[in-house]
């Protein structure tokens, strides 16, 4: 095996200086009745010709989004990533460091993270950002977590039937063991309601969770429904879409008190849903309750400027079960990914993607909703993504686009909680980004009229 | 040689009227945005993001990686983050079209090729493990610990059984007790122990019909294999309560022993760490679980199954047998979006598949030796208090150091720098003093090993105040942490 450097001759005089007679010997804590007395029973070992023919062999099989036109949403999308992306992380003095603890060994990553806090404020609008979390729907838990340690309300959480639904689930997961109600207010119109969101909403209420633009593509009235939450005292937190930021006003621009995303739009790869990349905002004066590492600027002994792990003692490590979360190892190569995603866009490149994907999934729309038995679900602005209703059925529509090459999806069906929506079944999302092109979206339409 | 230019603070190299990256004219009919989204809905402007050229870019992050030591690079005995060396056929083969680009949603029949390695990833932990059921969900070890933990909840509580309390050794990871507790778990530690080992006294003394869960890191994180983990497993068992095994110290007993066969019900994976993830950074990792047959129903789903027949449509590759997702009966639910952190367990499936039995036999032997011989080479200025052998690492202490001549663990970490070597894990576990965790790995040489041996050595020789102010050559020195917290700068402000 070529990672191992011990040849027989070193591993005896290792032996010798350590004073035991074999390898074997240095297992001798392990009591003889517990050692496997067989071998694993894995498959024979590969060279590096053969393991790469094998992967060859499993990904032919698989139909991903660079051999086709991918129109799927719901959370991960076929957004561009430039090349420079993937080469500032395929650099090992990244990808192979650890966690930045030794500040004077990590200042690349330090500062990369640090921009990247910066880049994501600026973004959001909000004060602070943490250096990441797992991804999406996770963040969305973690922010719950945190208004509630905010507010010292554990009782009730108030979330939207909109928001995404794996998120709904993953919350659902996460206060299983806690004494605390979540509240769901249905949104079988797309939307919410802001009279029955009103009505949900009461002083026992930790915080309201909503999703902008919504899980179904729909702008919601994200600044009327902050105002609601804190009219009675609960946290406004919003989950959004990075992307989407270009041209919608941004979270911190209309009250929020947490603003969390999921990552993956910002120059990282589908992967088959992971690793992807966790954001969570706040108010500055939330900082000491956030979840997750956070680099601070501080000066070193000589005066100069530098990074470090900040605030440590929110941290396991540290606070153990006190802590402001389990979480440990993060996602800081994702994250390192979306500071160089922006840097290259900058304000000009994030409106522009923002715009194409904008005005490319309303022609989309436009031209898939002229097919006779296709309309849109719900009349309601949207950003970039869509949800179609499909008479019949959404099965038929999507199997005959997948056979011409085009990848639409998720179905509504696949998801077993919109409460309050009589015709999910009929539901199908469509997303379009700044890859597709006009052309592409036209031969959709020839297809599926036929 | 440091291009000090562009390591500047990104906001600062920026330039109004740069650009990184153009995208094309948009090929749809020009409609007013406001007919698009309600006017009150827009922003007056984008946001300000820094305005640079694509070269600009590489030049800034390519100067600031010069700035960090890394596993390519140096020497890194980060104890208990295994910092193996990172194959470099994972980074191409994990970027494969099929793999790399294939959304989350794609249909079973579009993703069996998928759905095969995650099953057969699936399969393989299971059997390192010696525990037959497995989610690959959890995005790291933390959260694979919390996942068990309400696996174990939901499984009491389909007994019948008002288990509150999870115990675990004052040894433990951070992430054990904040795990236990965001589960909804009261977290007992036990101070005491023998030898650096369970005192089984007074683990029988907190065991009740209150007991949940045990967890214990076995090796533990002083490095040492619980010789009574059999004893230490029927006590739990007796009262009715699980053992988790945190793995995060699996590097050392790949093959020799398995969780399930020393009396484990339940455990993580670090892939990051044992299976050459690699760590970017701080992450992303990968914390599959693996759990006996009686707590496979509550897993979190969707898990991969394989059954006879085509999916529909039937693949047209000949095979009887296709691959599905499939949610447990009884599942906890779900613990984040989509399948998991994918890209890592494909990482970790090459390894594997490269390894194979003997191959991972390999790595735990060397590892062990590496960690021994270090541990020997060391003893005489940085002894190791707990035991005589070790297994993957040992935590040695500079307290006699620290008593007779004032350098503390962290002199000799900072002082390390200067020569190439990442430090160790100071400090932690938090029963030594003066701790220096040393986790060599099997992919280094004795060559490097003696040449670190022989640098500490250099070291402690050294002038005292002269190690305080270490390290010397580093681009910074003792970043002012006290400052840092107490008025924290989270993010770039302009100085004007």
């Amino acid at each position: 095996m070529t990672y191992l450097f011990n040849t027989p001759e070193q591993q005896r005089q290792m032996l010798d200086v350590i004073g035991v007679g074999s390898i074997d010997d240095l297992y001798s804590d392990i009591p003889q009745d517990l050692r496997l007395q067989r071998s694993l029973d894995l498959s024979p070992p590969l060279t590096e010709i053969e393991l790469q023919a094998h992967l060859s062999e499993l990904a032919g099989q698989d139909d991903g989004a660079g051999s086709r036109v991918c129109m799927q949403g719901g959370g991960a999308y076929d957004h561009f990533v430039p090349a420079a992306v993937d080469e500032i992380v395929g650099r090992g003095e990244f990808y192979t460091a650890y966690t930045p603890y030794q500040a004077e060994a990590s200042q690349g990553s330090l500062q990369a993270f640090f921009e990247f806090q910066t880049l994501i404020c600026r973004l959001t609008g909000m004060d602070v950002s943490n250096a990441s979390l797992y991804e999406g729907g996770t963040a969305v838990s973690e922010a719950v977590f945190m208004a509630m340690r905010v507010t010292r309300r554990h009782g009730k959480v108030v979330v939207l039937g909109s928001v995404h639904p794996e998120y709904r689930q993953i919350l659902t997961t996460y206060l299983t063991r806690l004494n605390c109600e979540l509240v769901e207010v249905p949104t079988p119109d797309g939307t919410a309601d802001l009279d029955r969101v009103a009505d949900a909403l009461d002083d026992q209420t930790a915080c309201l969770v909503v999703q902008h633009p919504n899980f179904f593509g729909l702008l919601e009235q994200a600044e009327q429904l902050s105002n609601l939450a804190h009219k009675c005292g609960a946290l406004s937190i919003v989950s959004f879409d990075p992307i989407s930021l270009g041209l919608l006003k941004r979270p911190g621009d209309y009250g929020v008190d947490i603003a969390v995303a999921e990552g993956q739009p910002l120059g990282i790869p589908l992967q088959y849903g992971g690793p992807l990349l966790g954001i969570l905002t706040c108010r500055e004066k939330f900082i000491r309750k956030m979840p997750g590492r956070l680099i601070g600027q501080t000066t070193d002994r000589n005066g100069k400027t530098c990074y470090v792990l900040n605030l440590q003692a929110r941290e396991q490590h540290i606070r153990r079960d006190k802590a402001t979360s389990n979480i440990c190892t993060n996602q800081g190569l994702l994250a390192l990914r979306a500071t160089v995603y922006l840097s290259l866009l900058g304000k000009a490149g994030l409106r522009e993607v923002s715009e194409l994907c904008c005005r490319k999934a309303h022609y989309a729309a436009e031209q898939l909703t002229n097919i006779d038995g296709i309309e849109l679900m719900f009349d309601r602005p949207f950003f970039k993504e869509f949800t179609l209703r499909c008479q019949g059925g959404t099965e038929n529509i999507r199997k005959k686009a997948a056979a011409a090459g085009f990848d639409l999806g998720p179905e509504l069906t696949s998801f077993a909680n919109f409460s309050g929506m009589n015709d999910a079944n009929d539901g199908l999302l469509v997303a379009v980004t700044e890859t597709r092109t006009r052309d592409e979206i036209d031969r959709l339409v020839d297809v599926l009229k036929k | 040689m440091r291009n000090k230019l562009a390591t500047q603070p990104l906001f600062k190299l920026s330039v109004p009227g740069r650009r990184g990256a153009v995208f094309p004219d948009s090929d749809v009919p020009q409609r007013p945005l406001d007919e698009l989204l309600p006017a009150e809905q827009l922003a007056t402007s984008p946001p300000e993001l820094p305005e640079l050229t694509e070269p600009d870019v590489i030049r800034h992050f390519v100067n600031l990686s010069t700035l960090n030591m890394s596993v390519d690079a140096n020497f890194y005995p980060l104890g208990s983050c295994t910092m193996k060396y990172n194959p470099k056929r994972h980074e191409r083969l994990a970027g494969l079209t099929g793999l790399v680009d294939l959304h989350p949603y794609q249909s079973e029949d579009r993703s069996q090729g998928m759905l095969q390695l995650l099953f057969e990833m699936q399969q393989m932990l299971a059997e390192i493990a010696g525990l037959p059921a497995v989610s690959l969900q959890p995005a790291a070890g933390a959260q694979g610990e919390f996942t068990a933990l309400l696996v174990a909840a939901a499984y009491f509580r389909e007994r019948g059984e008002e288990r509150t309390q999870v115990l675990f050794p004052s040894s433990a990871h951070g992430t054990n007790p904040a795990s236990a507790a965001l589960a909804g778990f009261e977290c007992v530690q036990m101070d005491k122990s023998k030898n650096g080992l369970v005192d089984l006294d007074a683990l029988a003394s907190h065991l009740s019909e209150k007991t949940a869960v045990f967890m214990i890191t076995n090796p533990n994180t002083l490095g040492l294999f619980e010789p009574d983990i059999a004893k230490i497993s029927q006590m739990l068992h007796d009262v009715g309560g699980l053992v988790y095994v945190d793995g995060a110290n699996m590097n050392a007993i790949l093959g020799v022993t398995r969780p399930g066969d020393f009396g484990g019900d339940m455990m993580h994976y670090n892939v990051h760490k044992t299976f050459t993830g690699p760590h970017g950074a701080g992450g992303p990792g990968a914390g599959p679980i693996a759990v006996r047959d009686f707590l496979a129903d509550y897993l979190p789903g969707p898990v991969v199954t394989k059954r006879a027949g085509g999916v529909n449509p039937p693949v047209d590759s000949g095979e009887d047998e296709t691959y599905h997702l499939t949610t447990p009966t009884k599942s906890i639910g779900r613990m984040r979006t989509f399948f998991g952190n994918v890209g890592i367990l494909v990482r970790g499936y090459c390894y594997l598949k490269t390894l194979g039995a003997q191959g991972l036999r390999d790595v735990s032997d060397n590892a062990v030796l590496n960690a021994n011989y270090l541990m020997a080479k060391v003893a005489d200025i940085l002894p190791t208090e707990q035991g005589k052998l070790c297994m993957h690492e040992f935590v040695a202490t500079a307290r006699i150091l620290k008593q007779e001549r004032g350098i503390s663990a962290m002199d000799i970490a900072k002082r390390l720098l200067d020569f190439g070597f990442h430090a160790p894990t100071v400090y932690f576990p938090l029963v030594v003093a003066e701790a220096m965790m040393i986790e060599p790995t099997e992919t280094e040489s004795k060559e490097t090993l003696d040449h670190f041996a022989e640098t500490l050595h250099r070291i402690v020789e050294e002038d005292s105040e002269f190690l305080h102010l270490a390290p010397h050559e580093a681009p910074v020195s003792r970043p002012d942490e006290v400052t840092a917290a107490r008025k924290p700068v989270v993010k770039w402000m302009s100085q004007k």
